[in-house]
């Protein structure tokens, strides 16, 4: 298994967001869904330690995340949040400030290609881009760590639905040309259902269903 | 530089004329504030009545003891007041307290060893209570400024995060502008100088009847001066408050 979960629980204030959640995300693609305030976003930082749960254990890859250095974890485990916030500058120099972080060599134009851009993207500056452009350059951006695993905020809520097809067919081409994992936030059941082959359903901070994704969301 | 002149009680209580003015405008034009002047004006009174005896005594007794108990004092109370203007960093107290103790003492540190001014009360006293006054202003507009760049760019900082950047990497960017605004106030009123405004050094030199050249040169000493334990202390209290924003996993806390 990918990710393991046992009795993990979150409070923000007197609010439970997630309430002894038990589940394991497999390797591959799965989906993260259900309605909002139903701790989505707030599990997949659990993920990769942006957060921890106040009680429980989140283990990836068979160890408990705590073990793991955190920082190392992070380039290894990327998540890509649900607004663009990319670094003041160009889209080259926020890929070779990531690729940098995880002592990687940079491909500033395979990356960009991997995202849907254009290599011409790279000396555009960041603040001038489209919402949907920035995001694409959010993606090329982890991509540049080379991760094994992509965790994905909400990748298209922001965009309109030419643009968010557009990125759906990046992921799937992503999937396709890389060894790496998605696990992919969405409200949106249909793009669960087109992007993952696995989903974990959360309502009110509890697991409502697991398993493949049609068992999982029927 | 040896000039000495003598206020009488009846010149200060004369000069209370300009506060009433001050209270009757604000009467006037309902702007809400005699009574904010009026505690201002007690303050005042009180406050540096006390320091001037509190002085008095200290160059009396001509002992570095009590200037560092002095300016130890000073450096509690301002950390205090700073802290009331940084509402927004979780543990403002100890960096703020910090970046004044070591601002003041590698200042007034420097001045004696370049051989600027004796190692003496008569110098180290006002020296350092301006020295320490403008670090506090200095370091509350830094720390005041971080809080509100890291509570408006929380996504930004958790996406450089989320890169396996450091916390120092993901906060550099607002740590940076931080400094600048705690510093670029007293750069600014360096540029204006002698244009725009007379310093209080080179006024108070000049109504006590020093060579203008004298008092220029005092003033010059003293911005200068001002100048690096400003950026010493905007420094240090950002370099030390940032972290605060922080846990020890490198994730940004949770502050609501």
């Amino acid at each position: 298994m990918l990710f393991e979960l046992r009795d993990v629980s979150l409070r923000r204030g007197e609010r439970r967001v997630l309430d002894s959640l038990a589940t394991a995300i497999p390797a591959g693609a799965a989906a993260i869904v259900g309605p909002s305030g139903s701790g989505k976003s707030t599990l997949l930082r659990l993920l990769n330690r942006l957060a921890d749960p106040d009680s429980g254990t989140v283990s990836y890859r068979g160890r408990p995340l705590v073990e793991y250095d955190p920082l190392a974890l992070r380039r290894e485990v990327s998540l890509v949040p649900q607004l663009p916030a990319l670094l003041e500058g160009t889209v080259e120099s926020n890929l070779r400030y990531a690729a940098d972080l995880a002592g990687r060599g940079l491909d500033a134009e395979r990356c960009l290609r991997l995202a849907g851009l254009e290599p011409g993207f790279a000396e555009r500056d960041v603040a001038k881009l489209s919402v949907g452009e920035q995001q694409r350059a959010m993606l090329a951006r982890a991509l540049a760590q080379q991760p094994r695993v992509l965790l994905l905020d909400e990748p298209t809520s922001a965009l309109d639905h030419a643009t968010r097809d557009a990125i759906e067919a990046t992921l799937v081409e992503l999937r396709r040309a890389l060894d790496i994992s998605l696990v992919l936030v969405s409200h949106d059941l249909e793009q669960a259902r087109r992007l993952a082959s696995w989903a974990l359903r959360l309502d009110g901070g509890c697991v409502a269903a697991c398993g493949p994704l049609e068992e999982a969301l029927s | 530089m040896n000039t000495s002149i003598h206020v009488s009680v009846g010149q200060v209580a004369a000069s209370l004329a300009l506060v009433a003015l001050a209270a009757a405008i604000s009467f006037w034009r309902k702007t809400d504030l005699e009574r904010d002047i009026a505690v201002a004006t007690v303050r005042s009174i009180v406050q540096l009545t006390a320091i001037g005896y509190a002085i008095k005594l200290i160059f009396e007794a001509d002992t570095l003891l009590l200037v560092v108990a002095l300016l130890s004092a000073m450096a509690l109370f301002g950390a205090l007041t700073a802290r009331s203007r940084a509402k927004k960093v979780p543990g403002a107290f100890w960096p703020l307290l910090i970046a004044l103790a070591v601002a003041g003492a590698t200042t007034l540190g420097l001045v004696v060893a370049l051989g600027i001014f004796e190692a003496t009360p008569r110098y180290l006293v006002p020296v350092g209570g301006m020295v320490i006054g403008n670090a506090m202003t200095a370091s509350a507009v830094a720390l005041n400024r971080l809080g509100d760049e890291v509570a408006a760019s929380r996504s930004e900082i958790e996406a450089t995060l989320a890169l396996g950047a450091t916390a120092r990497q993901a906060a550099a960017p607002f740590v940076r502008r931080a400094l600048r605004s705690g510093t670029i106030a007293l750069v600014d009123s360096t540029k204006t100088t002698g244009l725009i405004f007379f310093p209080g050094t080179m006024v108070g030199m000049l109504l006590a009847g020093a060579e203008p050249t004298d008092a220029v040169r005092l003033q010059l000493i003293l911005l200068y001066a001002l100048l690096g334990s400003v950026a010493i202390a905007a420094l240090v209290a950002t370099g030390l408050a940032y972290r605060n924003f922080f846990t020890q996993a490198q994730q940004l806390r949770d502050l609501h």
